[in-house]
C-alpha cells in the first residue's frame, strides 16, 4: 500500500497527506449519500448557481437573441444609468416604505394575538378561533386581490354600499394612489396573522407551567403574567422574526403588488420587483441587461441587509442564523 | 389571631384578583371574537353573494345570508371552457410538481442529515446561500429559454423542483426523530444506504411527507408569478392566471356574456361570476385544509425549532 518516498518527507507533509487519505476515505465511505445528492446538486448548479453567473449581463450590453458570452462589456454603465434616473429614488422609497409599513403593522400583530390565544383554555372557541384565522393563508394572491377589487368596487362593493347607507361619502379605494399601502399592508394582516401566529404559539407551548403557577400563589393577574412571564418567554423568537424581516426589507415581493396596480396608483405602488419585470420582460423594448443590473442591485443591498441583521443578532442575543 | 389576619386579608386579596381576572378575560374573549368574526366576514360574504341574485348583490341586499338564490353563476362557469383546462392544467402542476418536489426534497435532505457526510457544512451552506442571493429574475428568464423549457409545462415543475426552507425542515426532521442507533443497527445488518433510506427511513417519514406534500402542492395551486413569466401558450394556463384575466383584468370572454341585455346585466353577471369563481377556485384548497391543519401546524413546529 504504501509507496517508498525517495525523500523524507516532513511531518507537516504527512499529516497532510494523512488529512486527504482520511477525507477521501469518509467520501468513499458515503458515496451512497452523494448519489443521492447528486440531483438536487444538479438542480442548484443550474437553476440557483447558473443564473447568478448569467447575471454578468448586467455589466454587458446583451440584445435578446444574441449570444450572452459574446455582448460587449461596458462595465458599470448599466447600473450608473439607472442610479442617475428618476426611477431610482423614487423605486427605493416605494420599496422601503411598502415594507416598512408592513414590518410595523405586521410584527406585533401576530405577538398581541398569540398572547391572547394563549389565555383561552382548549375547546371549542379557541380551536374555531385558530382554524378560522389560519384559514385566509391558503387563499392565493389572485383571489385575494380579486376580493379586494370586489369588496372595494365604487359602485358594488359593501364597502362603499355600507358608507352610502351611513350617509357618508363613498370612496375610490383602488383609484387613490394615498390609499394603496393602507390596502396592501391591511389585508395582508387578514390574510397573515393566524399563519403568524402559529410560531410563537409554539413558543408559549414551551414556557415552564411552574412559572404561572408560582405566580398565581404569589396573587399575580392574568397581565402580570402575560407581562411577565409569556412576553420574555417569546422575546428571543420576536427578536429572531423582528431581524430576519429587517433583513428582507428590500425584497417586496412581486405578486401582490403587481396585481394591485394600476395606472391610478403606479407612483406610489411601482416597486423594485415589478419594474425589473417591466424593463425586462414586457413590451416591445425589452431590456435585459439594465433589468438585469436592477435585479442584481436588489439582490446585492438584499444579501448586505441580511447579513448585517445576522451580526446585528449576534451582538443582540448571542443566537445568529450562522 | 395574627395569623388568621394575613390568611382573611390574603384570600380577601385573591378574589379581588380574579375579579380583574374575570374582566380581562371578558375583553379578551370580546376581542378574540371580534377578530374571528372579522376574518370570516369576508368568506362567509363571498360564498353567499355567489349563491344570490346579481341584481341583488351590486344593489347591496346581500350581508349575510344569500338573497333570492340562484345557482346561475356556477352553471355559467361549468360552461366557460377556458376555467377547466385551467383547472385541469392546475391539477397537472399540484400533482406532478409536487411529487417532484417531494422526491426532490427528501433526497437532498437525507444525506444533509447525516452526520458522518463528509462536506456536509459546505454543502449545505451552497444551498442556504442560494435563499440569501440570487442572479435575479432575467438571469433566471434566459436560463430556462436556453434550456427549452420556456411556454412548456415542465416550466413551472423544474425549476421550482425544490425549496430550500421545506429541505431546512426535512433535515431537522430527519435529525430530530430518527436515532442514530437505528442506522448503527442496520448498518451492522449489512444494510446500505440505499436500502436504509428506501426501507427504513421511508416508512418512518410519513409525518414530514404529509408536511410537504400540503406545502408544495398550495404552493402549486396558487402559483402566479411563474407562470405569468414562463407561459405564453393559453391552453398551458393555470388557473390563476385564467382568475387574473376575469377577476382582476376584466378581459371576460364576451361571448358569454351574451344573452344579457343591458350594460347593466352584463356588468352584474360578471361580478356574480367573479364570487363563484372565487369559490371554485378556493374550494379544494379550504375543503381540504380543516382535515390536514394538524399537518400543517406540526410542520410549522418542526420550522420553529430550526428559525
Amino acid at each position: 500500500m504504501e509507496a517508498k518516498p525517495t525523500l523524507p518527507l516532513s511531518e507537516l507533509e504527512i499529516a497532510k497527506a494523512k488529512t486527504w487519505r482520511i477525507a477521501w476515505r469518509n467520501m468513499r465511505h458515503s458515496w451512497q449519500l452523494y448519489v443521492l445528492l447528486a440531483l438536487p446538486l444538479l438542480w442548484l448548479a443550474v437553476f440557483q448557481y447558473y443564473p447568478m453567473y448569467g447575471a454578468q449581463i448586467a455589466f454587458r450590453d446583451f440584445l435578446p437573441g444574441d449570444s450572452i458570452w459574446e455582448a460587449d462589456w461596458v462595465g458599470l454603465e448599466n447600473f450608473q444609468r439607472f442610479f442617475q434616473s428618476v426611477m431610482f429614488s423614487k423605486l427605493l422609497i416605494n420599496t422601503l416604505g411598502l415594507s416598512l409599513y408592513s414590518l410595523i403593522v405586521g410584527f406585533p400583530i401576530p405577538i398581541v394575538f398569540a398572547l391572547s390565544l394563549n389565555q383561552l383554555r382548549p375547546g371549542l372557541f379557541k380551536q374555531s378561533v385558530q382554524m378560522v384565522s389560519y384559514a385566509p393563508y391558503f387563499i392565493s394572491t389572485v383571489v385575494l386581490v380579486g376580493m379586494l377589487l370586489q369588496f372595494l368596487d365604487l359602485r358594488h362593493g359593501p364597502v362603499n354600499l355600507l358608507l352610502g347607507a351611513l350617509g357618508m361619502d363613498t370612496i375610490h379605494f383602488m383609484g387613490d394612489a394615498k390609499l394603496f399601502q393602507s390596502i396592501y399592508v391591511w389585508s395582508g394582516v387578514w390574510q397573515y396573522t393566524g399563519f403568524n401566529t402559529v410560531i410563537y404559539l409554539a413558543a408559549l407551548s414551551s414556557v415552564d407551567p411552574a412559572l404561572h403557577e408560582a405566580a398565581v400563589v404569589d396573587g399575580a393577574t392574568r397581565l402580570h403574567r402575560i407581562w411577565y412571564i409569556d412576553l420574555p418567554g417569546i422575546l428571543p423568537t420576536a427578536i429572531t422574526l423582528l431581524i430576519l424581516n429587517m433583513g428582507q426589507v428590500i425584497n417586496v415581493g412581486f405578486e401582490k403588488v403587481f396585481l394591485m396596480q394600476n395606472p391610478l396608483n403606479t407612483s406610489i405602488s411601482e416597486v423594485i420587483s415589478t419594474y425589473v419585470y417591466k424593463v425586462g420582460l414586457v413590451g416591445g423594448i425589452t431590456n435585459y441587461s439594465y433589468a438585469a443590473a436592477i435585479g442584481l442591485f436588489n439582490s446585492l443591498v438584499g444579501l448586505v441587509l441580511l447579513v448585517a441583521a445576522n451580526q446585528l443578532m449576534k451582538k443582540l442575543t448571542d443566537s445568529s442564523l450562522w | 389571631m395574627a395569623v388568621k389576619t394575613i390568611l382573611h386579608s390574603r384570600s380577601q386579596h385573591h378574589i379581588r384578583e380574579s375579579r380583574v381576572d374575570a374582566i380581562f378575560m371578558l375583553i379578551n374573549n370580546a376581542i378574540l371574537l371580534f377578530i374571528f368574526l372579522a376574518v370570516l366576514y369576508p368568506l362567509v360574504y363571498v360564498f353567499s353573494a355567489s349563491f344570490s341574485d346579481p341584481n341583488a348583490v351590486a344593489a347591496g341586499q346581500v350581508w349575510l345570508w344569500p338573497v333570492k338564490i340562484t345557482p346561475k353563476a356556477y352553471v355559467r362557469i361549468f360552461e366557460f371552457s377556458r376555467i377547466w383546462t385551467g383547472y385541469a392544467n392546475s391539477i397537472f402542476y399540484a400533482t406532478v410538481g409536487t411529487f417532484v418536489n417531494v422526491v426532490m426534497t427528501i433526497l437532498a435532505a437525507y444525506p444533509l442529515s447525516r452526520k458522518d457526510l463528509f462536506g456536509k457544512n459546505f454543502l449545505l451552506f451552497l444551498f442556504v446561500f442560494s435563499m440569501m442571493f440570487s442572479g435575479g429574475l432575467i438571469p433566471l428568464y434566459i436560463t430556462v429559454k436556453q434550456l427549452g423549457l420556456y411556454d412548456t409545462r415542465w416550466a413551472l415543475i423544474i425549476p421550482q423542483a425544490l425549496s430550500v426552507w421545506n429541505m431546512i425542515i426535512a433535515i431537522t426532521y430527519f435529525r430530530t426523530s430518527l436515532p442514530q442507533e437505528l442506522l448503527e443497527a442496520a448498518q451492522l445488518d449489512g444494510c446500505n444506504d440505499f436500502q436504509y433510506l428506501w426501507n427504513i427511513v421511508l416508512p418512518l417519514s410519513s409525518p414530514i411527507i404529509a408536511v410537504l406534500s400540503l406545502f408544495y402542492a398550495v404552493g402549486h395551486w396558487n402559483q402566479f408569478f411563474f407562470a405569468l413569466i414562463f407561459l405564453a401558450n393559453k391552453d398551458l394556463f393555470p388557473l390563476q392566471l385564467i382568475l387574473r384575466d376575469i377577476l382582476i383584468a376584466n378581459t371576460i370572454d364576451p361571448n358569454l356574456l351574451e344573452d344579457a341585455k343591458t350594460m347593466a346585466a352584463k356588468a352584474g353577471l360578471r361580478d356574480l361570476l367573479k364570487f363563484a369563481l372565487i369559490i371554485v377556485a378556493s374550494g379544494p384548497v379550504l375543503l381540504i385544509y380543516p382535515f390536514v391543519q394538524k399537518y400543517f401546524v406540526k410542520g410549522l413546529m418542526i420550522g420553529a425549532v430550526k428559525g
